[in-house]
């Protein structure tokens, strides 16, 4: 029977000695408790009920650079039982807000700060992204701003690529991308998930009435992108360190910790899960990969990688076969992918992101190498594009540098087929005329929707990639 | 209380079965003594229409049985009422005229029940009970909330068309039956005021009959309003007469105008598919609502559908699809009138409002000059002419006056009209007719907004205070895992006077008669405090609410003065 007005006060979730609330009368609003740091205050979710937790950020009433003043309501937060207008206890600059609109906060964490002038405010905006996961408990306080003022810390903050801001004034009334001259037309829920899924619409291809996108291709972007997406909203900051980016990968592994899933990983687990509601299957192939290899080594000193090659012999043979680069979005139709749009599954720390080779079928091999190594740069400087990474129609992954022999794949949600590439490896065969002999040999495994792509699809399209493999002077050309 | 327990002996019904507005016998509640004791505070001639509700049951029996005109008023007119289409309100004076004993006539020149009946309220109720259940059924995450496994729910879009259009038959015919049922004359043409106190009414191309009549009442409606530069085709640019043919579903379809209608389309086009991009000319959507409704409206009714919008635009021209080509909207700033955007989607609706219908009515026969469209009315619903003096026995009721728009409304002025010719003065109270929007959740609304409450106090000099409760703390709408919603009272802290009530909720729109029948009967805050409440019922909601209005002066003296029977 808890109405507004009959919120307890009492705050025993919150930290911190320095923290205070009280009621500003009928009214039912909270005052906000911050906590000094330097100049800078953090704002925390408040504790509404005496049962709340955790609140969800119905609105923000005050916009980040907003000046506030004692006792002005910022935010709207939900609390198990009702929603609350809380305000400000000090005065100050609305900094950073580092929990969205419609995101969840446990209480007691920070979901704004609050600079006390004007000009503590990029300072705040810059501790805000060091810290920017929205459950971090420990302030940021042994962390405090980059010192150093060669670095460009500010500036490469305040424009993060495309931050889900700039995406969300797009859904709200604007369409993007129409400065760049082509109007995007994409349906109200494409333009939501786009936003959802940080998918930038301008590079995706549109399979509704007209060529408008709609919802089932930004999945497929997304899905495409799988982990890549959350890696370009990474601030840069952490590019200009090598050694930071390393950071979170190796450092001590406490065992026996809990570790939440980073957005990245939230993103891998969505699209793994969403993967088992297409029924797939797999094709194993050997392919001899002796002539391959002597070309390679002839060719090698032109810059041209083995990943480039084996890129550019599946591109060939998916031109023969089309429906192995088709895909299928809804269960009842698919597409015929107008493009070859290879890509290729690279390990980056923390994850994985799959650059991808546009056009591979009629890009020249030396060309695509060049692009391979350009792509693999931006990827590894986490400077890839979304038009770089989400609109790839066919998938390879090559784990032979490992020594991998076979293995096989999952098919990413919103295409047609992937495949395993395992090592090549000089192997004893017996020969049609009934010698033995070495050969180096490469086990290739196919995973394919088989809503769309039959098994006779699968053994021709290999039978027609291990002729080009095992007769590449096609790919040269 | 012996109040739930002493209802008044049914009324016989001699109308079988019309399920609409049957105003037979009067439920009582707790507050009954307040009903009763019509408040004294209340403006003289404001009082509304509520006669002792005990004698109501045997007075509609007489009229029921005495049939037309007996105890007629009609000295040498061939009526005493005619009245001129047969909507809700029309339906709704007609039923009133015949229990004051007055020979009635209504004339139609389309068919019985008007745009609610036939292409309004109606018709869109029941698309909207299919796209509420369709809502529900789709939502895995509430359903297994609640342990319910359903799998795959689809519907068939003619069996939901269909019943749409079987509902609006079903309440024609009772209406009708209803009419014919009482006496009233039903004259088929279109009728047209020749004079004062003189009717013609005609099919086309047949020669007309003139008829007298002591007096007449204007209920010929609205029709759905569009603005020019929009081309309807019936088919990818309709307004809501077609939509709620629900001939296609379209896969993406543009609403312009986010009012009521809008919305609740919105409501059904999402559920059964649709995507929605509003087009608002206003910068916020939904401005005729409160504003702190109308922002829960966006979290609860907007944000997490498949819908967008633009605000603060026009649709200044709007092309059908053809050619393979898709339907174009040019929207252009509504301030500036530069071009913002052209929108390429399936279909467009244009639900920018609607327009009063009063054409043909004759009206320069009489001198009156129609403002937009409207027939100019004053507070008592006559009818006043271009000179600015009013026309001896015309009235005009409903959406041709333009008051309130709103079917219910047509009907309580029509009564309030009845009410005069038979002799008592009465003016209608528009603060206390409720207005209900059947998204999934409802909103509702009664009385002022909290703007337009602050704007008279500011002007009047008083004080307004508002009090809130949240469905989330009640028991009922938990238990339907509804605990989205909020209710807002706005009222006078020194007299405890409701100024308005605004719910969004589960069955909001059933919930605000409480708050609407409290505002007709100048029940305070103070008072209905004390009023029970079934528990747990979401009615509680409203309970709270009056609760935790804090009214400074104490309970109001008893206002009963005279026994009351019961």
């Amino acid at each position: 029977m808890a109405g507004v007005g009959q919120l307890h006060l009492g705050t025993p979730f919150l930290p911190s000695a320095s923290i205070r609330g009280r009621s500003s009368g009928g009214g039912g609003s909270r005052r906000l408790t911050t906590r000094i740091q330097a100049k800078i205050r953090e704002i925390f979710m408040p504790a509404l009920s005496s049962t709340m937790t955790e609140g969800k950020i119905v609105s923000w009433v005050r916009a980040e650079g907003d000046k506030l003043s004692k006792g002005e309501s910022v935010v709207v937060v939900e609390s198990d039982k009702a929603d609350m207008d809380v305000e400000t206890f000090y005065e100050g600059y609305l900094a950073a807000i580092m929990v969205e609109e419609g995101d969840v906060a446990a209480v007691g964490s920070a979901i704004a700060l609050l600079a006390e002038t004007e000009d503590e405010i990029p300072l705040a905006k810059s501790q805000a992204s060091s810290s920017s996961s929205p459950a971090a408990s420990p302030p940021a306080a042994e962390t405090p701003v980059p010192p150093s003022p060669s670095e460009t810390a500010p500036e490469a903050v305040s424009s993060p690529p495309p931050s889900p801001k700039s995406s969300q004034a797009a859904v709200s009334s604007t369409h993007p991308a129409s400065e760049s001259g082509r109007r995007i037309v994409a349906t109200p829920y494409a333009k939501k998930l786009a936003k959802d899924l940080k998918v930038e619409l301008g590079s995706v291809a549109g399979s509704g009435p007209m060529g408008r996108i709609v919802a089932k291709d930004v999945e497929a972007a997304a899905a495409v992108a799988a982990a890549a997406a959350p890696v370009s909203s990474v601030p840069p900051k952490s590019i200009s360190d090598s050694a930071a980016v390393k950071a979170p990968a190796s450092p001590a592994i406490q065992l026996g910790t809990v570790v939440p899933f980073t957005t990245m990983q939230g993103a891998v687990s969505k699209n793994m899960v969403e993967s088992l509601s297409v029924p797939t299957f797999r094709v194993g192939y050997t392919i001899t990969t002796d002539a391959l290899d002597s070309l390679y080594k002839k060719i090698k000193s032109k810059g041209v990688t083995m990943t480039a090659l084996l890129a550019k012999a599946t591109a060939l043979a998916l031109t023969k076969h089309p429906v192995v680069n088709s895909s299928c979005r809804d269960g009842k139709s698919f597409t015929y992918n107008s493009s070859i749009n290879i890509a290729v599954a690279v390990a980056i720390d923390g994850g994985l992101i799959t650059p991808v080779l546009q056009d591979a079928d009629k890009v020249d091999i030396y060309s695509l190498s060049r692009k391979w190594k350009e792509l693999v740069d931006k990827a590894r400087a986490k400077q890839l594009q979304p038009h770089e990474y989400n609109n790839g129609t066919f998938t390879l992954s090559n784990l032979g540098m490992f020594g991998v022999d076979r293995f096989d794949a999952i098919l990413p949600p919103g295409t047609g087929a992937i495949m395993a590439v395992g090592a090549s490896q000089p192997t004893v065969v017996a020969t049609k005329d009934g010698r033995i002999g070495v050969k180096s040999q490469m086990q290739v495994n196919v995973t394919a929707d088989h809503r769309v792509i039959y098994g006779a699809d699968l053994a021709a399209f290999l039978q027609t990639l291990a002729k080009i493999i095992e007769d590449p002077k096609e790919l040269t050309l | 209380m012996q109040a739930s327990l002493s209802l008044p002996p049914a009324a016989p019904r001699s109308d079988p079965g019309p399920a609409v507005f049957r105003r037979s016998a009067f439920r009582f509640c707790g507050l009954r003594r307040e009903a009763l004791g019509l408040r004294s505070l209340r403006p003289a001639g404001s009082t509304r229409i509520f006669r002792s509700p005990a004698r109501t049951p045997s007075r509609k029996t007489v009229t029921a049985v005495s049939g037309n005109g007996i105890g007629s008023l009609s000295k040498g007119f061939d009526y005493d009422l005619v009245i001129i289409g047969a909507g809700v309100g029309g339906h709704g004076a007609a039923l009133h005229a015949v229990e004051k004993g007055l020979k009635t006539a209504i004339i139609e020149g389309d068919i019985v029940g008007g745009t609610c009946v036939n292409r309004g309220c109606v018709p869109s109720k029941a698309l909207l009970a299919v796209s509420g259940r369709m809502r529900e059924l789709q939502n895995e995450h509430h359903l297994n909330a609640l342990g319910l496994q359903v799998s795959s729910p689809g519907y068939d879009r003619q069996g939901v068309a269909d019943h749409a259009n079987n509902l609006a038959s079903k309440i024609r015919n009772n209406l009708t039956n209803s009419l014919k049922a009482l006496g009233v004359d039903i004259l088929t043409g279109v009728g047209t005021i020749a004079d004062t106190q003189k009717v013609t009414y005609g099919k086309v191309g047949f020669p007309d009959t003139e008829i007298t009549a002591r007096d007449i009442i204007i209920a010929t409606g609205s029709v759905p309003f569009v603005p020019t530069g929009i081309e309807v085709d019936g088919k990818t640019v309709f307004t809501s007469d077609h939509a709620l043919k629900l001939e296609w579903v379209p896969e993406w379809i543009a609403i312009v105008g986010s009012g009521y209608i809008g919305l609740e389309f919105s409501d059904v086009y999402t559920a059964l598919g649709s995507e929605v991009t509003f087009v608002e000319a206003l910068d916020q959507l939904m401005p005729g609502f409160d504003p702190e409704i109308g922002k829960l409206a966006q979290r609860v009714l907007i944000n997490p559908r498949k819908i967008d919008y633009h605000t603060g635009v026009f649709a200044k021209k709007i092309t059908p699809a053809k050619d393979g080509k898709p339907v174009l909207i040019e929207l252009i700033d509504a301030k500036t009138k530069e071009p913002k955007y052209t929108l390429e989607v399936d279909a467009a609706l244009i639900a920018t409002g609607r327009a009063p219908f009063t054409k043909g009515l004759g009206l320069e026969n009489i001198n009156v000059v129609t403002q937009r469209g409207f027939v100019p009315v004053n507070e008592r619903m006559q009818v006043i002419d271009a000179s600015g003096n009013l026309i001896p026995h015309l009235y005009c009721i409903g959406d041709a006056n333009g008051k309130m728009m709103l079917a219910h409304a047509a009907s309580a002025q029509g009564i309030s009209v009845v009410e005069q010719i038979g002799g008592t003065d009465n003016v209608l109270n528009h603060l206390s007719i409720p207005a209900a929007c059947f998204t999934h959740p409802e909103i509702s609304m009664v009385g002022m907004t909290e703007p337009q409450a602050r704007e008279k106090a500011q002007q009047e000099g008083f004080e307004v205070s508002v009090a809130k409760t949240s469905f989330k703390a009640n028991t009922k709408a938990l238990a339907e895992n509804e605990g989205e919603g909020l209710a807002k009272l706005i009222y006078r802290p020194d007299t405890g006077e409701i100024l308005g009530v605004h719910i969004l909720g589960m069955h909001a729109a059933d919930l605000i008669h409480e708050a609407s029948n409290a505002i007709a009967l100048g029940t305070r805050v103070q008072d209905i405090k004390f009023a029970v409440h079934a528990h747990p019922t979401l009615s509680e909601v409203l309970d709270e609410l009056f609760k935790s209005a804090e009214v400074n002066t104490g309970v109001s003296p008893p206002s009963v003065n005279e026994p009351v029977t019961v």
